[in-house]
Protein backbone atom coordinates (compact mmCIF):
# COMPACT_ATOMS: atom_id res chain seq x y z
CA UNK A 1 0.00 0.00 0.00
CA UNK A 2 1.65 3.47 -1.05
CA UNK A 3 1.80 5.78 1.56
CA UNK A 4 0.17 9.15 1.80
CA UNK A 5 -1.22 10.19 -1.46
CA UNK A 6 -4.39 12.42 -0.43
CA UNK A 7 -7.07 12.56 2.10
CA UNK A 8 -9.67 9.78 1.87
CA UNK A 9 -12.63 10.94 -0.48
CA UNK A 10 -16.05 10.71 1.70
CA UNK A 11 -17.65 7.59 1.38
CA UNK A 12 -21.26 9.24 1.04
CA UNK A 13 -21.63 12.95 -0.21
CA UNK A 14 -23.06 15.12 2.43
CA UNK A 15 -26.64 16.62 1.72
CA UNK A 16 -27.54 19.72 1.98
CA UNK A 17 -29.82 19.27 5.61
CA UNK A 18 -33.55 20.13 5.15
CA UNK A 19 -35.60 20.66 7.68
CA UNK A 20 -36.60 17.53 9.34
CA UNK A 21 -33.54 15.40 8.27
CA UNK A 22 -31.37 16.25 10.60
CA UNK A 23 -31.49 15.24 14.60
CA UNK A 24 -30.26 17.95 16.48
CA UNK A 25 -30.49 16.03 19.45
CA UNK A 26 -27.39 14.13 18.34
CA UNK A 27 -25.36 17.19 18.90
CA UNK A 28 -26.09 17.67 22.00
CA UNK A 29 -26.03 13.60 23.65
CA UNK A 30 -22.77 13.88 22.21
CA UNK A 31 -21.58 17.11 24.36
CA UNK A 32 -23.67 15.61 27.40
CA UNK A 33 -21.70 12.14 27.47
CA UNK A 34 -18.43 12.88 26.71
CA UNK A 35 -18.20 16.79 28.42
CA UNK A 36 -16.45 18.27 25.36
CA UNK A 37 -18.02 21.40 23.30
CA UNK A 38 -18.16 19.84 19.88
CA UNK A 39 -19.16 23.50 18.57
CA UNK A 40 -15.40 24.78 19.13
CA UNK A 41 -14.30 22.39 16.28
CA UNK A 42 -13.44 24.85 13.01
CA UNK A 43 -12.44 22.07 10.65
CA UNK A 44 -8.61 22.92 10.46
CA UNK A 45 -8.16 19.57 10.17
CA UNK A 46 -5.26 19.13 12.42
CA UNK A 47 -6.75 15.80 13.78
CA UNK A 48 -7.06 14.30 10.28
CA UNK A 49 -3.28 15.81 9.62
CA UNK A 50 -2.21 13.96 12.80
CA UNK A 51 -4.28 10.57 12.68
CA UNK A 52 -2.40 6.96 11.74
CA UNK A 53 -5.15 5.54 10.28
CA UNK A 54 -6.62 8.56 8.06
CA UNK A 55 -6.29 6.39 4.53
CA UNK A 56 -8.42 3.55 5.84
CA UNK A 57 -11.23 5.79 7.24
CA UNK A 58 -14.26 6.77 5.15
CA UNK A 59 -14.81 10.15 7.37
CA UNK A 60 -11.80 11.79 8.77
CA UNK A 61 -11.75 12.77 12.58
CA UNK A 62 -13.16 16.60 11.61
CA UNK A 63 -15.76 15.05 9.07
CA UNK A 64 -17.25 13.03 11.68
CA UNK A 65 -17.74 16.00 14.17
CA UNK A 66 -19.37 17.74 11.03
CA UNK A 67 -21.80 14.57 10.94
CA UNK A 68 -22.67 15.45 14.54
CA UNK A 69 -22.89 18.71 14.06
CA UNK A 70 -25.64 18.60 11.16
CA UNK A 71 -27.20 15.99 12.97
CA UNK A 72 -27.34 13.02 10.34
CA UNK A 73 -27.44 10.54 13.04
CA UNK A 74 -27.76 7.42 10.49
CA UNK A 75 -24.42 8.81 8.39
CA UNK A 76 -22.53 9.27 11.96
CA UNK A 77 -23.17 5.86 13.46
CA UNK A 78 -23.14 3.96 10.57
CA UNK A 79 -19.57 5.16 9.35
CA UNK A 80 -16.29 2.67 9.00
CA UNK A 81 -14.04 5.62 10.90
CA UNK A 82 -15.38 5.16 14.71
CA UNK A 83 -14.39 1.28 14.17
CA UNK A 84 -11.60 1.59 12.86
CA UNK A 85 -10.12 4.52 15.09
CA UNK A 86 -8.16 2.74 17.64
CA UNK A 87 -8.11 5.62 20.23
CA UNK A 88 -4.74 5.86 20.37
CA UNK A 89 -5.29 10.05 20.84
CA UNK A 90 -3.17 11.71 18.28
CA UNK A 91 -6.42 13.39 16.69
CA UNK A 92 -6.55 14.69 20.75
CA UNK A 93 -3.48 15.91 21.47
CA UNK A 94 -3.43 17.60 18.38
CA UNK A 95 -6.31 19.79 18.31
CA UNK A 96 -5.48 23.22 18.66
CA UNK A 97 -9.27 23.71 20.59
CA UNK A 98 -8.90 20.79 22.82
CA UNK A 99 -11.15 19.02 21.79
CA UNK A 100 -10.66 15.26 22.78
CA UNK A 101 -11.85 13.30 19.90
CA UNK A 102 -11.06 9.83 21.16
CA UNK A 103 -13.54 10.42 23.90
CA UNK A 104 -16.43 11.41 21.19
CA UNK A 105 -15.33 8.44 18.87
CA UNK A 106 -15.87 6.23 22.07
CA UNK A 107 -19.27 7.81 22.80
CA UNK A 108 -20.36 7.24 18.70
CA UNK A 109 -19.07 3.84 19.05
CA UNK A 110 -21.17 3.02 22.04
CA UNK A 111 -24.19 4.57 20.39
CA UNK A 112 -24.21 2.76 17.84
CA UNK A 113 -23.95 -0.50 20.18
CA UNK A 114 -27.06 1.08 22.01
CA UNK A 115 -28.53 1.84 19.19
CA UNK A 116 -28.38 -1.54 17.69
CA UNK A 117 -27.50 -0.10 14.27
CA UNK A 118 -25.38 -2.12 11.25
CA UNK A 119 -22.06 -1.08 12.01
CA UNK A 120 -19.84 -0.55 8.83
CA UNK A 121 -17.05 -2.87 10.24
CA UNK A 122 -18.31 -5.89 11.55
CA UNK A 123 -15.59 -7.96 11.76
CA UNK A 124 -14.02 -5.18 14.39
CA UNK A 125 -16.78 -5.52 16.14
CA UNK A 126 -17.22 -8.85 15.97
CA UNK A 127 -13.00 -9.43 17.69
CA UNK A 128 -14.49 -6.93 20.28
CA UNK A 129 -17.18 -9.36 20.71
CA UNK A 130 -15.42 -12.77 21.31
CA UNK A 131 -13.09 -10.60 23.36
CA UNK A 132 -16.20 -10.08 25.70
CA UNK A 133 -16.80 -13.87 25.59
CA UNK A 134 -13.45 -14.65 26.50
CA UNK A 135 -13.75 -12.33 29.66
CA UNK A 136 -17.42 -14.28 30.34
CA UNK A 137 -15.73 -17.34 30.44
CA UNK A 138 -12.65 -16.60 32.20
CA UNK A 139 -13.03 -13.09 33.41
CA UNK A 140 -9.78 -12.59 31.60
CA UNK A 141 -8.52 -12.34 27.86
CA UNK A 142 -7.46 -16.06 26.22
CA UNK A 143 -6.10 -14.78 22.97
CA UNK A 144 -5.66 -18.31 20.97
CA UNK A 145 -9.59 -18.33 21.89
CA UNK A 146 -10.46 -15.28 21.14
CA UNK A 147 -8.15 -15.78 17.41
CA UNK A 148 -9.58 -18.81 16.76
CA UNK A 149 -13.90 -18.25 16.94
CA UNK A 150 -12.84 -14.37 15.03
CA UNK A 151 -11.32 -16.91 12.53
CA UNK A 152 -14.04 -18.68 12.49
CA UNK A 153 -17.02 -15.71 12.74
CA UNK A 154 -15.29 -14.19 9.53
CA UNK A 155 -14.43 -17.29 7.80
CA UNK A 156 -10.63 -16.20 7.21
CA UNK A 157 -8.98 -19.01 8.59
CA UNK A 158 -6.15 -19.40 5.85
CA UNK A 159 -5.38 -15.44 6.14
CA UNK A 160 -2.74 -15.08 8.35
CA UNK A 161 -1.91 -18.19 8.87
CA UNK A 162 1.85 -17.58 9.18
CA UNK A 163 1.98 -14.95 11.68
CA UNK A 164 -0.45 -17.34 14.08
CA UNK A 165 1.63 -20.49 14.32
CA UNK A 166 4.87 -17.87 14.38
CA UNK A 167 3.27 -16.81 18.13
CA UNK A 168 2.62 -20.56 18.82
CA UNK A 169 5.72 -21.91 17.96
CA UNK A 170 7.30 -18.64 20.33
CA UNK A 171 5.11 -19.58 22.77
CA UNK A 172 2.96 -16.06 22.69
CA UNK A 173 -0.19 -17.90 22.38
CA UNK A 174 -1.11 -19.84 25.34
CA UNK A 175 -3.57 -23.37 24.65
CA UNK A 176 -4.45 -22.94 28.57
CA UNK A 177 -6.15 -20.22 29.43
CA UNK A 178 -5.39 -18.18 32.54
CA UNK A 179 -8.84 -17.73 35.00
CA UNK A 180 -10.59 -15.68 37.49
CA UNK A 181 -11.87 -17.81 40.39
CA UNK A 182 -14.45 -15.61 41.54
CA UNK A 183 -16.19 -15.28 38.22
CA UNK A 184 -19.44 -14.72 39.61
CA UNK A 185 -18.03 -11.20 40.86
CA UNK A 186 -17.66 -10.48 36.81
CA UNK A 187 -20.42 -12.36 35.02
CA UNK A 188 -22.90 -10.00 36.34
CA UNK A 189 -21.50 -6.84 34.68
CA UNK A 190 -21.15 -8.54 31.05
CA UNK A 191 -24.33 -10.58 31.24
CA UNK A 192 -25.99 -6.82 31.96
CA UNK A 193 -24.30 -5.11 28.98
CA UNK A 194 -24.40 -8.07 26.64
CA UNK A 195 -27.59 -8.70 27.19
CA UNK A 196 -28.44 -4.91 25.54
CA UNK A 197 -26.11 -6.08 22.34
CA UNK A 198 -27.54 -8.03 19.93
CA UNK B 1 7.81 9.66 54.45
CA UNK B 2 9.65 7.09 54.78
CA UNK B 3 10.28 5.32 51.06
CA UNK B 4 7.73 2.59 49.84
CA UNK B 5 9.32 -0.63 48.79
CA UNK B 6 6.14 -2.54 48.84
CA UNK B 7 3.44 -2.75 45.72
CA UNK B 8 0.67 -4.26 44.76
CA UNK B 9 1.24 -5.41 41.25
CA UNK B 10 -1.37 -5.63 38.82
CA UNK B 11 -0.23 -8.10 35.60
CA UNK B 12 -3.03 -8.15 32.91
CA UNK B 13 -3.60 -10.72 29.97
CA UNK B 14 -0.67 -9.38 28.00
CA UNK B 15 1.66 -9.79 30.41
CA UNK B 16 0.54 -12.90 32.32
CA UNK B 17 0.52 -15.00 28.75
CA UNK B 18 1.83 -13.24 25.50
CA UNK B 19 4.17 -10.78 27.10
CA UNK B 20 5.80 -12.95 30.15
CA UNK B 21 8.92 -12.42 29.11
CA UNK B 22 8.34 -9.00 29.98
CA UNK B 23 6.74 -9.86 33.21
CA UNK B 24 9.75 -12.13 34.04
CA UNK B 25 12.34 -9.35 33.31
CA UNK B 26 10.45 -6.60 35.42
CA UNK B 27 9.96 -8.73 38.26
CA UNK B 28 13.34 -9.86 37.97
CA UNK B 29 14.58 -6.12 37.80
CA UNK B 30 12.73 -5.40 40.81
CA UNK B 31 14.23 -8.21 43.23
CA UNK B 32 17.69 -7.32 42.05
CA UNK B 33 16.10 -3.57 43.63
CA UNK B 34 14.92 -4.82 46.48
CA UNK B 35 10.96 -4.22 45.50
CA UNK B 36 8.55 -6.23 46.18
CA UNK B 37 5.67 -6.50 43.37
CA UNK B 38 2.56 -8.37 45.23
CA UNK B 39 0.69 -9.67 42.08
CA UNK B 40 -3.05 -8.53 43.21
CA UNK B 41 -5.36 -11.73 43.98
CA UNK B 42 -7.61 -12.82 41.85
CA UNK B 43 -7.53 -9.70 39.22
CA UNK B 44 -9.49 -9.66 36.25
CA UNK B 45 -8.86 -8.48 32.83
CA UNK B 46 -9.01 -4.60 32.21
CA UNK B 47 -11.31 -4.85 29.62
CA UNK B 48 -9.27 -3.50 27.20
CA UNK B 49 -10.05 -1.22 23.79
CA UNK B 50 -13.11 -4.10 24.06
CA UNK B 51 -14.58 -2.73 26.79
CA UNK B 52 -13.57 0.62 26.01
CA UNK B 53 -15.29 0.54 22.63
CA UNK B 54 -18.63 -1.24 23.38
CA UNK B 55 -19.71 0.15 26.75
CA UNK B 56 -18.70 2.96 29.09
CA UNK B 57 -20.24 1.20 32.22
CA UNK B 58 -18.86 -1.94 30.96
CA UNK B 59 -15.58 -0.67 30.99
CA UNK B 60 -15.65 0.94 34.44
CA UNK B 61 -17.15 -1.76 36.10
CA UNK B 62 -13.95 -4.17 34.93
CA UNK B 63 -11.24 -2.11 35.76
CA UNK B 64 -12.96 -1.09 39.08
CA UNK B 65 -13.34 -4.54 40.51
CA UNK B 66 -9.50 -4.40 39.83
CA UNK B 67 -9.37 -1.67 42.13
CA UNK B 68 -11.36 -3.12 44.96
CA UNK B 69 -8.74 -6.24 45.50
CA UNK B 70 -5.92 -3.61 46.00
CA UNK B 71 -5.07 -2.72 49.58
CA UNK B 72 -5.21 1.06 49.73
CA UNK B 73 -2.21 1.14 51.72
CA UNK B 74 0.15 0.50 48.94
CA UNK B 75 0.58 1.84 45.53
CA UNK B 76 -1.06 -0.15 42.13
CA UNK B 77 2.08 -0.76 39.91
CA UNK B 78 0.85 -1.50 36.18
CA UNK B 79 3.32 -1.86 33.81
CA UNK B 80 1.04 -2.39 30.50
CA UNK B 81 -0.14 1.41 29.29
CA UNK B 82 -3.47 0.30 28.51
CA UNK B 83 -4.49 -1.05 31.78
CA UNK B 84 -2.67 1.51 33.63
CA UNK B 85 -5.25 3.57 31.14
CA UNK B 86 -8.03 1.97 32.08
CA UNK B 87 -7.60 2.02 35.43
CA UNK B 88 -6.52 5.14 36.27
CA UNK B 89 -9.36 6.00 33.78
CA UNK B 90 -11.95 4.11 35.78
CA UNK B 91 -10.96 5.72 39.64
CA UNK B 92 -11.02 8.96 38.18
CA UNK B 93 -14.66 8.30 36.57
CA UNK B 94 -15.97 6.96 40.10
CA UNK B 95 -14.39 9.90 41.66
CA UNK B 96 -16.86 12.14 39.91
CA UNK B 97 -19.76 9.08 40.18
CA UNK B 98 -20.60 8.18 43.81
CA UNK B 99 -23.89 6.47 42.23
CA UNK B 100 -22.00 3.96 40.53
CA UNK B 101 -19.00 3.85 43.07
CA UNK B 102 -21.21 2.98 45.88
CA UNK B 103 -23.17 0.23 43.89
CA UNK B 104 -20.38 -1.54 42.39
CA UNK B 105 -18.99 -1.37 46.05
CA UNK B 106 -22.03 -3.06 47.48
CA UNK B 107 -21.89 -5.56 44.90
CA UNK B 108 -18.95 -7.03 45.94
CA UNK B 109 -18.42 -5.84 49.34
CA UNK B 110 -15.13 -4.02 49.06
CA UNK B 111 -14.44 -0.59 48.97
CA UNK B 112 -12.89 0.90 45.96
CA UNK B 113 -9.81 3.28 47.10
CA UNK B 114 -10.49 6.37 45.35
CA UNK B 115 -7.08 7.67 46.39
CA UNK B 116 -4.99 4.29 45.46
CA UNK B 117 -1.74 5.38 43.94
CA UNK B 118 -1.91 4.02 40.44
CA UNK B 119 1.53 3.96 39.07
CA UNK B 120 3.81 2.95 36.52
CA UNK B 121 6.63 0.85 36.75
CA UNK B 122 8.78 3.66 35.24
CA UNK B 123 7.81 5.89 37.51
CA UNK B 124 8.98 3.26 40.97
CA UNK B 125 12.38 3.67 39.16
CA UNK B 126 12.25 7.57 39.02
CA UNK B 127 11.72 7.36 42.56
CA UNK B 128 13.83 4.71 43.26
CA UNK B 129 16.40 7.46 42.14
CA UNK B 130 18.70 7.00 38.87
CA UNK B 131 21.84 6.83 40.90
CA UNK B 132 20.97 3.93 43.11
CA UNK B 133 19.76 2.22 40.03
CA UNK B 134 23.59 2.76 38.31
CA UNK B 135 25.15 1.68 41.62
CA UNK B 136 23.03 -1.73 41.55
CA UNK B 137 23.84 -1.95 37.58
CA UNK B 138 26.31 -4.83 36.64
CA UNK B 139 26.66 -4.44 32.91
CA UNK B 140 27.23 -1.34 31.56
CA UNK B 141 25.17 -0.72 28.52
CA UNK B 142 27.41 1.53 26.61
CA UNK B 143 27.51 1.00 22.79
CA UNK B 144 23.96 0.05 22.75
CA UNK B 145 21.89 2.64 20.15
CA UNK B 146 18.12 2.43 20.68
CA UNK B 147 14.94 4.48 19.90
CA UNK B 148 12.90 4.80 22.86
CA UNK B 149 9.06 4.01 21.60
CA UNK B 150 5.98 4.95 24.15
CA UNK B 151 3.46 3.97 22.11
CA UNK B 152 0.41 6.05 21.99
CA UNK B 153 -1.22 5.09 25.29
CA UNK B 154 1.15 5.84 28.30
CA UNK B 155 0.97 9.09 29.39
CA UNK B 156 -1.12 10.27 26.55
CA UNK B 157 -4.85 10.27 27.07
CA UNK B 158 -6.51 13.43 27.12
CA UNK B 159 -8.42 12.74 30.20
CA UNK B 160 -5.57 12.18 32.36
CA UNK B 161 -3.18 14.34 30.81
CA UNK B 162 -3.26 16.52 34.22
CA UNK B 163 -1.53 14.04 36.31
CA UNK B 164 2.21 13.66 36.49
CA UNK B 165 3.70 13.57 33.44
CA UNK B 166 6.80 11.14 33.39
CA UNK B 167 7.40 11.61 29.34
CA UNK B 168 11.43 11.03 29.01
CA UNK B 169 12.04 8.99 31.78
CA UNK B 170 12.66 5.47 29.80
CA UNK B 171 15.70 7.65 28.24
CA UNK B 172 16.84 8.93 31.55
CA UNK B 173 16.78 5.35 33.01
CA UNK B 174 18.89 3.94 30.41
CA UNK B 175 21.14 7.02 29.65
CA UNK B 176 22.23 6.45 33.36
CA UNK B 177 22.77 2.50 32.18
CA UNK B 178 24.90 3.58 29.17
CA UNK B 179 22.33 3.12 26.50
CA UNK B 180 22.54 5.77 24.05
CA UNK B 181 19.04 7.17 22.87
CA UNK B 182 18.47 7.91 19.11
CA UNK B 183 16.77 11.16 18.39
CA UNK B 184 14.67 11.24 15.17
CA UNK B 185 12.72 8.85 14.55
CA UNK B 186 9.21 8.07 16.02
CA UNK B 187 8.69 7.38 19.61
CA UNK B 188 4.58 8.33 19.94
CA UNK B 189 3.12 6.74 16.43
CA UNK B 190 0.39 4.33 17.21
CA UNK B 191 1.89 0.67 16.44
CA UNK B 192 -2.13 -0.01 15.01
CA UNK B 193 -3.11 -2.05 18.18
CA UNK B 194 -5.95 -4.17 17.64
CA UNK B 195 -6.04 -3.85 14.10
CA UNK B 196 -3.23 -6.01 13.63
CA UNK B 197 -6.09 -9.15 14.60
CA UNK B 198 -8.87 -7.47 12.36
CA UNK B 199 -7.03 -5.41 9.34
CA UNK B 200 -3.21 -6.14 9.17
CA UNK B 201 -2.76 -4.70 5.94
CA UNK B 202 -3.50 -1.16 7.62
CA UNK B 203 -1.08 -1.98 10.19
CA UNK B 204 2.22 -3.37 8.31
CA UNK B 205 2.78 0.16 6.46
CA UNK B 206 2.68 1.74 10.06
CA UNK B 207 4.63 -0.73 11.56
CA UNK B 208 7.71 -0.67 8.45
CA UNK B 209 7.11 2.88 8.98
CA UNK B 210 8.49 3.44 12.70
CA UNK B 211 10.94 0.17 11.74
CA UNK B 212 12.15 2.40 8.81
CA UNK B 213 12.82 5.35 10.74
CA UNK B 214 14.73 3.71 13.12
CA UNK B 215 17.30 2.08 11.36
CA UNK B 216 17.59 5.35 9.30
CA UNK B 217 18.82 6.79 12.31
CA UNK B 218 20.87 4.37 12.85
CA UNK B 219 19.30 2.34 15.83
CA UNK B 220 20.75 -1.01 16.90
CA UNK B 221 17.22 -1.94 18.26
CA UNK B 222 13.46 -0.64 19.49
CA UNK B 223 12.83 -0.45 23.41
CA UNK B 224 9.51 -0.02 24.02
CA UNK B 225 7.22 0.48 26.80
CA UNK B 226 4.18 -1.58 26.00
CA UNK B 227 3.90 -5.00 25.66
CA UNK B 228 1.24 -4.74 22.54
CA UNK B 229 3.61 -2.14 20.64
CA UNK B 230 6.21 -4.61 21.23
CA UNK B 231 4.30 -7.50 19.12
CA UNK B 232 2.90 -5.40 16.70
CA UNK B 233 6.26 -4.20 15.57
CA UNK B 234 7.71 -7.65 15.64
CA UNK B 235 4.61 -9.66 13.76
CA UNK B 236 3.07 -6.87 11.41
CA UNK B 237 7.14 -5.30 10.46
CA UNK B 238 7.99 -6.42 6.83
CA UNK B 239 10.58 -3.87 6.08
CA UNK B 240 13.30 -5.48 4.12
CA UNK B 241 15.96 -4.44 7.79
CA UNK B 242 14.16 -5.20 10.69
CA UNK B 243 15.21 -4.61 14.12
CA UNK B 244 15.56 -6.56 17.24
CA UNK B 245 12.35 -5.25 19.43
CA UNK B 246 12.77 -5.19 23.36
CA UNK B 247 10.53 -4.35 26.43
CA UNK B 248 12.32 -1.74 28.45
CA UNK B 249 12.60 -3.71 31.37
CA UNK B 250 14.07 -7.11 29.91
CA UNK B 251 17.21 -3.96 28.70
CA UNK B 252 17.28 -3.31 32.52
CA UNK B 253 16.80 -6.44 33.87
CA UNK B 254 20.22 -6.98 31.82
CA UNK B 255 21.96 -3.95 32.74
CA UNK B 256 21.04 -5.07 36.27
CA UNK B 257 22.84 -8.64 36.02
CA UNK B 258 19.58 -10.94 35.21
CA UNK B 259 20.40 -14.45 34.31
CA UNK B 260 17.55 -16.39 32.68
CA UNK B 261 17.65 -13.99 29.88
CA UNK B 262 18.18 -17.03 27.56
CA UNK B 263 13.89 -17.43 28.07
CA UNK B 264 13.12 -14.50 27.47
CA UNK B 265 15.19 -13.59 24.42
CA UNK B 266 14.29 -16.88 22.39
CA UNK B 267 10.09 -15.59 22.63
CA UNK B 268 10.71 -12.60 20.41
CA UNK B 269 10.71 -12.93 16.72
CA UNK B 270 13.11 -11.08 15.52
CA UNK B 271 16.03 -12.34 17.44
CA UNK B 272 18.25 -10.37 19.24
CA UNK B 273 21.06 -12.38 20.26
CA UNK B 274 23.31 -11.23 17.58
CA UNK B 275 23.25 -7.64 18.36
CA UNK B 276 23.72 -8.34 22.17
CA UNK B 277 26.11 -10.39 21.68
CA UNK B 278 28.22 -8.60 19.55
CA UNK B 279 28.42 -5.71 22.30
CA UNK B 280 29.43 -8.60 24.84
CA UNK B 281 25.94 -7.47 27.15
CA UNK B 282 25.32 -11.50 27.14
CA UNK B 283 27.98 -14.41 26.50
Amino acid sequence: MARVQTLPQTAAPVRVVREGGSDRSLALEIMERTGEDINRCYHCGSCANGCPFVQALDYTPNQVLRLVQFGLRPQVLGCSTIWVCVGCNTCSSQCPMAIDMGAVMDTLRHLAVEEGVAVAEPDILGFHQEMLRSLKRYGRAHKLGIMWRYKLRTRSFFKDMDVGLKMLVKRKLELTPSRVRNLKEILPIIKEFTGEMK
Amino acid sequence: MSEILEFSYYPGCSLATTAAESNNSMMQSARILGLELIELEDWNCCGSAAAKSLSQDLCIALAARNLSLAPPHRPLVVMCPRCLHQLRYAQACLRRDPDTRRALEAQWGRAIPLDLGIVHFLEVLVRYGLDRLKEKAVRRLDGLRYVPYYGCTLYRPPALTRKRYFQGEMENVLAALGAQAVPGAYTHRCCGSFLSATKPDIVTPLVNEITDAAVAVGAHCIVTACAMCQLNLEIRCTAQQKLPVFHFSEILALALGARDYEGWFARHLVDPKPLLESLKLVA
